[in-house]
């Protein structure tokens, strides 16, 4: 039986009545399990995960201090929103989403000693968390030495596929690739200045850029990469306007973002006069708060997911998500992807039948939800998502015109061939 | 590389680059100076300086509020207003922390650092609990925003102008207030020998506790000032404390002129190599530079001469 019923039978005589309750809430569990059909635990559970009658554990694993907070709290308050409106709904397989909430503290070894507190102490059926690829990377060979399976929410570069991870954001020739083809099109660009923080995703990003730039028969003027953190634009912004590219191609982030785009402006360059345009890959509706839309106004981003989606279902999702945490509240394209991960688990899980993380691995591919707010999304046997590119047109107040988006789905593709 | 430009092309470019190299070079005297007061004149090394600026960011952030709510009308003048209350509210926290824990550790330079470190840590997460972890979007005036035409092909930024002067004025000031006030004279008094200046009736406690006070009141002006260059979040200060440590360690930590000529030389250094190569090659090669002229001159440039 559960554990709840077994520690009831250890009751000493000062909590008698505290135990006698504890009776009658498993016998009333116990018919109640027996009224609506419940499976057993031990049948949808054969590996000893934190699974009784009537709950399910899941973790949620990202900063919540330290300098990555200030991108990883959306994603928090996604997947709390998700399984709070699956627990409304009856839960998964009908037991209850309990989270435990670990803090990685943006320190990748304590990302990596959560992951195993979760997967090992708390038994934690599916982790959702991570923000960045380095706590990915860091919590990697822990999942998949203690088989866990992790959702995770950015979009990265790509180069990767663990078959205890599913990714929920966009892998990088998804969000590129269909970037590139709309400005070259539309806007009929032909030189591009690519610029970065000097780390990976940046780096592997703008070598796909430029691998397709130059597969078009474009001329990439510049490629430079500033150490994150980097405060000082006024040099290169110097140098772009010596080149005049068509495209700026930014992928700029954390507080050098503010930094850039404040001086961009500064200097005199009009971003909605659109000489050069802007094109970015890194700046979501989360981040505009920190640079401000007047800084902002007239460049163009490129993911899946704008808060100004017009579709009905991310119309109800914005609506629920402010609901719940405010209504100045902004949510970004990897909020959104964050949002999918308890949703696409507690799809698995009933395709599976099962807790189990090898059940719930097998069912995957080809899970699809028709309620995503990005619209219709689908697991790809890579265990990345198909999903639609976008093209955002950035207002004064923050939010993205939507301007743009992909006829059909894109196929993930995490190892591209010729990108590499 | 320049082949294919016309001369008056190139000539506008490097008029701008050198306003460029003149804008780093105010923005490292802002940072810096409030540190090299405090580590200059009294040996303490203030790892919290950048969370002191923060404060100034967040009170700038505040004020900017409060007047597009309450004083809509007066909103171009607000940024004045913000500086003053960002150099009030960083010195009187400068004060408190002197009072409650840096007077307890002087001489102890290895323990201040420890201290100022916690202390710094701490203020990050009051700032990410009050303000929240996201960083916060400081609206500024327009007056302050774009750039002013000089010619066709030259523009300047308007706030890199600004910082210019603001970093002026407080230089000027500073340099009044230290060669030739009264305070300014006890201040020196007391970093050349403290025992004797408390002999003939200084009240050396008293002169350490404003030193501290005006050193986080600076930076608090200059995190004020720099609302309108970077990022305002709880750990916004940590993107400013090397560069800052490097300006006034090179300039030689107790003279007020070598950490301006070494503010001079970095950020020119460092502009100018950003304009020819990578940004992160530039930091590199600034940073071996660096460490070539220490390994020469240990001292840093400037040295006070002191009979110890």
């Amino acid at each position: 039986m559960n554990k709840t019923l077994l520690s009831s039978f250890h009751v000493s005589p000062r909590t008698q009545g505290a135990g006698m309750k504890t009776w009658k809430k498993c016998l009333l569990t116990l018919a109640a399990s027996l009224v609506f059909g419940n499976a057993q635990a031990a049948d949808v559970n054969t590996t000893g995960l934190a699974v009784t009658d009537t709950t399910v554990k899941v973790g949620i694993l990202h900063s919540v201090t330290g300098t990555m907070s200030i991108s990883e709290t959306g994603s928090v308050q996604a997947e709390k929103l998700a399984i709070d409106q699956i627990n409304a709904m009856g839960g998964v397989l009908g037991r209850k989403i309990e989270y435990i909430q670990e803090d990685g503290a943006s320190d990748w070894p304590t990302f990596a000693e959560k992951s195993k507190k979760l997967l090992v102490n708390d038994k934690v059926a599916a982790v959702f968390g991570c923000w960045t690829s380095a706590s990915r990377k860091a919590v990697l060979p822990i999942f998949e030495q203690y088989n866990g399976m992790l959702y995770y929410p950015t979009f990265y570069e790509g180069l990767e596929q663990s078959p205890n991870v599913i990714y929920t954001g966009q892998e990088a020739t998804q969000q590129i690739i269909a970037g590139i083809d709309w400005v070259t099109k539309t806007k009929g660009a032909k030189s591009f200045y690519l610029l970065g923080s000097d780390y990976i995703w940046p780096r592997t990003s703008n070598k796909i850029a430029r691998k397709h730039i130059e597969k078009l028969g474009l001329s990439v003027v510049g490629e430079e990469y500033y150490p994150l953190g980097h405060t000082q634009f006024n040099s290169v912004i110097n140098k772009i306007k010596l080149k005049k590219p068509d495209v700026i191609y930014a992928i700029v982030v954390g507080g050098s973002n503010v930094a850039f785009y404040k001086q961009l402006k500064a200097a005199g360059i009009d971003m909605t006069k659109e000489k050069p345009l802007v094109l970015t890959i890194s700046v979501t509706e989360d981040e505009i708060l920190g640079i401000g839309g007047e800084n902002m106004v007239g460049a163009y981003a490129a993911m899946k997911y704008f808060q100004s989606l017009p579709n009905e279902n991310n119309k109800k999702f914005v609506a629920d998500f402010k609901a719940k945490y405010g209504k100045d509240i902004v949510i970004g394209d990897v909020t959104q992807a964050a949002y999918l991960g308890p949703w696409l688990w507690k799809a698995a899980v009933e395709k599976a039948g099962s807790f189990d993380i090898d059940k719930v691995r097998a069912a995957s591919p080809g899970i699809e939800l028709t309620t995503a707010p990005e619209g219709y999304v689908k697991v790809h046997p890579n265990h990345h998502l198909w999903s639609k590119t976008r093209i955002g047109h950035a207002r004064t107040d923050g939010q993205y015109d939507v301007v743009f988006e992909t006829k059909d789905l894109i196929e993930p593709d995490p190892f591209p061939k010729g990108y590499q | 590389m320049f082949a294919e430009y016309s001369s008056s092309e190139l000539l506008s470019i490097f008029a701008m680059q050198g306003v460029a190299g003149l804008i780093l070079f105010s923005v490292f005297v802002l940072m810096a100076l409030g540190l090299a007061i405090i580590f200059g004149q009294m040996g303490v090394i203030n790892m919290a300086h950048g969370e002191f600026m923060i404060l100034g960011a967040y009170v700038t952030y505040l004020t900017s509020h409060v007047f597009s709510t309450y004083l809509p009308d007066f909103f171009s003048i607000y940024f004045i207003l913000a500086m003053i209350l960002a150099f009030i509210a960083a010195a009187a926290l400068g004060a408190l922390v002197e009072w409650a824990m840096i007077r307890h550790l002087y001489h102890r330079p290895l323990d201040t650092l420890l201290a100022t470190w916690g202390l710094s840590l701490i203020l990050q997460q009051t700032y990410r609990t009050v303000f929240g972890p996201r960083e916060v979007g400081v609206t500024l005036p327009d007056w302050l925003m774009g750039s002013y035409q000089l010619t066709e092909s030259i523009e300047l930024p308007i706030n890199g102008l600004f910082v210019m002067c603001l970093a002026l004025g407080i230089s000027l000031a500073v340099a009044l207030l230290m060669y030739r006030s009264r305070w300014g004279t006890q201040v020196r008094a007391v970093v050349q020998n403290r025992p004797m200046a408390g002999a003939v009736g200084i009240n050396t406690g008293k002169v350490d506790r404003v030193t501290f006070a005006l050193g986080c009141g600076i930076a608090g002006v200059a995190g004020s000032a720099f609302t309108m260059i970077g990022s305002t979040g709880p750990t916004s200060g940590q993107l400013y404390i090397v560069d800052t440590f490097l300006v006034v360690v090179f300039g030689g930590a107790s003279s007020l002129l070598g950490t301006i000529a070494s503010a001079f030389s970095i950020s020119q250094a460092q502009s100018t190599m950003e304009f020819f190569m990578s940004g992160s090659m530039s930091k590199v090669l600034t940073l071996l530079f660096v460490v070539l002229i220490l390994m020469l001159r240990p001292q840093g440039l400037f040295t006070l001469k002191v009979r110890r």
